[in-house]
């Protein structure tokens, strides 16, 4: 089983959690608002094919991630408006945008690129890697950390970085309050809804980027419905880190972990088998999450 | 002081909702450093006039002037905090798993390097104005895990950090504790005495009113019948005032009581829905013909009580019998069946099915009857029709039509919903809860004269009620719940506010009194 439990296996889960880190950052924003976005497996769908898009357009990975980047702006912008301006419902617009995702990704590589299934092709850039000669002499961990493309290193960066924003700056806890009490951040003066947008545009942002990772980080191609529902899991991991980035990310790296072990096992289990595994602990994440659930309240309530 | 102008001045101010003059050409003027106590029914407007003044409502016609400014139509609560009106209210404004400093600085937050929240100057303000306004508080604390009375405290201390000299406290003493109440009047009397603050206090407590406020202003229906020097006015004048004629109840009930002991309970104990006991055996008898009222603080037991009787609510202890017969541990349905009938204190969720028409609100209960329904298939619509309407026109429920949603319907006329299908059942047991919570005046009169008809008639009757006038106006026998447990046990006549409160609070007033 040595083949099976190597630091190619770290490698992996590595690779594999990233585009769950991105979306889950996303999808804790519209969260920590009080919306539950589980559009964002849609949004890093389109993400995915609009990179390979500006990738293979302009001959330039940063002209795909813009294209990603801009994208994420405008489905955002498109969730605000429907799911909290226009107040229909937040579950409904996101199986909206996920279906909308897999017809017009499906209609645009046809009609764009001439191809059924999936494009792939020298034209496409991928995003850079990046090689860091100090990080590869750490032991052990060196060769795993070091020689990740560029998005992998910028999940990290969001993590901490989204932490910061929501638990160390007035604007992050004005985004936190225009979920848990919209009319305290009112009376302050502030505008919830403005909140709500920036949030949005986040998640719209986070997740197709995470949808770019897919699509220009290892692969170099987009292929239909290439998000396999990554977005769903995505929403799960916040669920299970109770929307805290740090908690979330470990969720992420669980889920990477899980993945990349299923891959691996191919060998040994028919891959119908191992290719579930992902969605299984899934699944028993959200029963553990409502298992602490249940025990922190009965302690709470014993205490009080 | 009074040289200077009013603080603020309402000048015919009018504010229409659709259907309902909410205020109807209101002239005030505020004085600087005093308490202005305005108080009135529910719905007399003085929640309305205050948004006028905060910014959260426009005011159909008239004008607004604080502190010889008059008001534009651009008028908003960030506008009205810049020229110092603060407002605490009914239901706070905080964010529960903020911290005490995080929310008395939320939206205008200390910040360091432009982009961080500075924690430490944040405390070190809240902390230092604290101090100042002798409202110490822990800053980092965190909100949501405080008691309602330090609660309101960070919200005090909230508008005093926006610079508010002038506070309006919308219903300040409604969910504090006598103890907490106490403190709060301290605070206010001092905010003033030292510190040259206004403050509006809106209220329907009239106790509050005369122990607390220079001037108070009277509402009903929109208007404002009078403003009067506390110290020139009573109680009884103000009562009269509010709502709109002398209020004298006394005779309302007639005959005494029947000897036959009809509901009977014994060591009822019952949990919430947290698991915690609830319900610490409690001793109850209700005689035919008889009014037996619970008071207490609400969360104190009334609620699971009454599930339990109806069957609502698994007991795990006691027992529950009717004319002898044991009537604990049965469905809902089977201890309707055997003659007990509910007016529930929640009417949207458990009165009524908000959705279902006023006619099959109505006849829930009777659906089974051959006069219903045919065989059981077929809903005879025609005849369910007929008797709604003649329930309708008994009760005086007043409704777009019978066959629109019951949620349609205002408050008064819903609570008139439930009263005429319980009533219906001619039941010799009734079991109500807040029945007239959030009503307004006329259907409070109709509904208390309902119930004194069925004491009247023989029934048997547990009220349980948030509302100590109320209580004091129908019970025949009053009995206080503290923390699921019976304190005391009063006749009707022989009763003393004071002595009520004290033993609603489980003696807990009268012991910080000594201390």
């Amino acid at each position: 089983m040595s083949d099976v439990f190597n630091l190619l296996l770290l490698q992996n889960t590595l690779r594999t959690a990233t585009p769950v880190v991105l979306c889950a950052l996303g999808c804790l924003m519209t969260d920590q608002v009080g919306i539950m976005n589980i559009g964002v497996d849609g949004m890093m769908l389109m993400g995915a094919f609009f990179a390979v898009l500006g990738s293979y357009l302009f001959g330039s990975w940063l002209m795909g991630l813009a294209f990603a980047f801009a994208l994420g702006v405008l489905l955002g912008l498109f969730y605000y408006v429907f799911s909290i301006k226009f107040k229909s419902d937040e579950f409904i617009i996101g199986v909206a945008l996920n279906i909308l995702a897999g017809g017009l990704t499906v209609f645009l590589l046809r009609t764009l690129f001439g191809v059924k299934g999936s494009f792939s092709g020298p034209g496409i850039v991928p995003l850079p890697t990046l090689d860091w000669p100090w990080l590869e002499r750490i032991p052990v961990l060196g060769p795993v950390l070091n020689g990740n493309t560029l998005l992998v290193y910028v999940s990290w960066l969001m993590v901490a970085g989204s932490w910061v924003f929501l638990y160390k700056t007035p604007l992050g806890f004005h985004l936190r309050a225009s979920g848990e009490a919209p009319e305290a951040l009112r009376a302050s003066g502030k505008s919830p809804e403005r909140m709500k947008r920036l949030a949005s545009v986040l998640c719209g942002v986070l997740a197709t980027l995470s949808g770019a990772h897919l699509s220009l980080g290892y692969l170099t191609m987009f292929s239909e419905n290439m998000s396999a529902s990554r977005g769903f899991v995505a929403v799960a991991c916040v669920i299970f880190g109770g929307s805290n980035p740090p908690r979330v990310f470990l969720a992420a790296l669980l889920f990477g972990f899980i993945d990349a072990l299923g891959l691996r096992l191919q060998k040994y289990i028919p891959s119908d088998l191992t290719s579930m595994a992902p969605y299984v602990v899934t699944v028993v994440m959200m029963v553990a999450v409502v298992l602490l659930r249940r025990r922190r309240q009965s302690t709470r309530s014993l205490a009080s | 002081m009074s040289a200077e102008g009013p603080v603020v001045r309402f000048e015919h101010v009018t504010v229409q909702f659709p259907g309902v003059l909410a205020n109807d050409d209101v002239s005030l003027d505020i004085r600087r450093g005093e308490v202005f106590a305005l108080v009135g029914e529910n719905g007399a407007g003085k929640s309305t006039l205050m948004n006028v003044l905060y910014g959260l409502q426009k005011p159909t016609l008239g004008s607004l002037w604080i502190k010889g400014r008059k008001i534009g139509p651009r008028h908003d609560p960030l506008r009205a905090m810049a020229m110092g009106v603060g407002m605490v209210h009914q239901h706070f404004k905080l964010v529960p798993s903020f911290t005490v400093a995080q929310n008395i600085v939320l939206g205008m937050e200390p910040k360091r390097r432009g982009l961080f929240y500075d924690q430490k100057r944040a405390d070190h303000d809240v902390r230092a104005l604290g101090e100042r306004f002798g409202l110490p508080v822990n800053t980092a604390d965190t909100v949501g895990e405080l008691s309602v009375g330090l609660q309101q405290r960070v919200e005090i201390l909230k508008a005093l950090h926006r610079g508010a000299d002038v506070l309006i406290l919308d219903e300040p003493t409604a969910v504090l504790t006598p103890h907490e109440t106490d403190e709060l009047f301290e605070v206010i009397r001092r905010i003033v005495a030292e510190k040259g603050m206004t403050v509006i206090l809106i209220t329907h407590k009239l106790g509050e009113v005369m122990a607390l406020s220079d001037r108070v202003g009277v509402m009903r229906r929109g208007k404002l019948l009078g403003v009067l020097p506390t110290a020139e006015t009573d109680e009884r004048v103000l009562a009269a005032m509010m709502v709109g004629r002398d209020v004298i109840f006394d005779e309302l009930r007639e005959g005494a009581p029947g000897e036959q002991v009809v509901l009977a309970v014994r060591g009822l104990a019952a949990k919430d829905d947290r698991g915690l006991p609830a319900v610490r055996g409690v001793d109850l008898t209700v005689h035919a013909g008889e009014i037996v009222g619970v008071c207490g603080v609400e969360g104190n037991g009334q609620t699971e009580l009454t599930e339990c009787i109806m069957g609502m609510r698994p007991q795990t202890g006691g027992t529950v019998t009717l004319n002898g017969r044991d009537i604990s541990r049965h469905t809902p349905r089977a201890i309707r069946a055997m003659g007990v009938s509910w007016i529930p204190e929640d009417r949207l969720s458990t009165g009524l099915s908000a959705k279902a028409t006023v006619t099959e609100n109505l006849l829930v209960g009777k659906q089974r009857q051959p006069a219903f329904s045919l065989l059981g298939i077929h809903y005879r619509r025609r005849n369910a029709r007929r008797y709604a309407a003649k329930l309708a026109e008994e009760f005086d429920i007043r409704s777009g039509g019978l066959e629109l949603p019951a949620a349609s319907l205002s408050g008064g006329n819903m609570q008139k919903t439930i009263l005429a299908r319980e009533f219906s059942f001619d039941s010799p047991v009734l079991v109500i809860s807040q029945p007239t919570r959030g009503v307004d005046i006329g259907a409070i009169e109709f509904i208390h004269e309902k119930i004194l008809e069925k004491r009247n008639a023989g029934c048997a009757i547990l009220l349980v009620s948030a509302d100590l006038d109320e209580l004091f106006r129908l019970s025949d026998r009053l009995v206080t719940l503290y923390e699921g447990q019976i304190t005391g046990r009063f006749e009707a006549g022989s009763i003393d506010k004071q002595e009520i409160g004290y033993y609603m609070t489980g003696g807990r007033q009268k012991e910080a009194r000594k201390a």
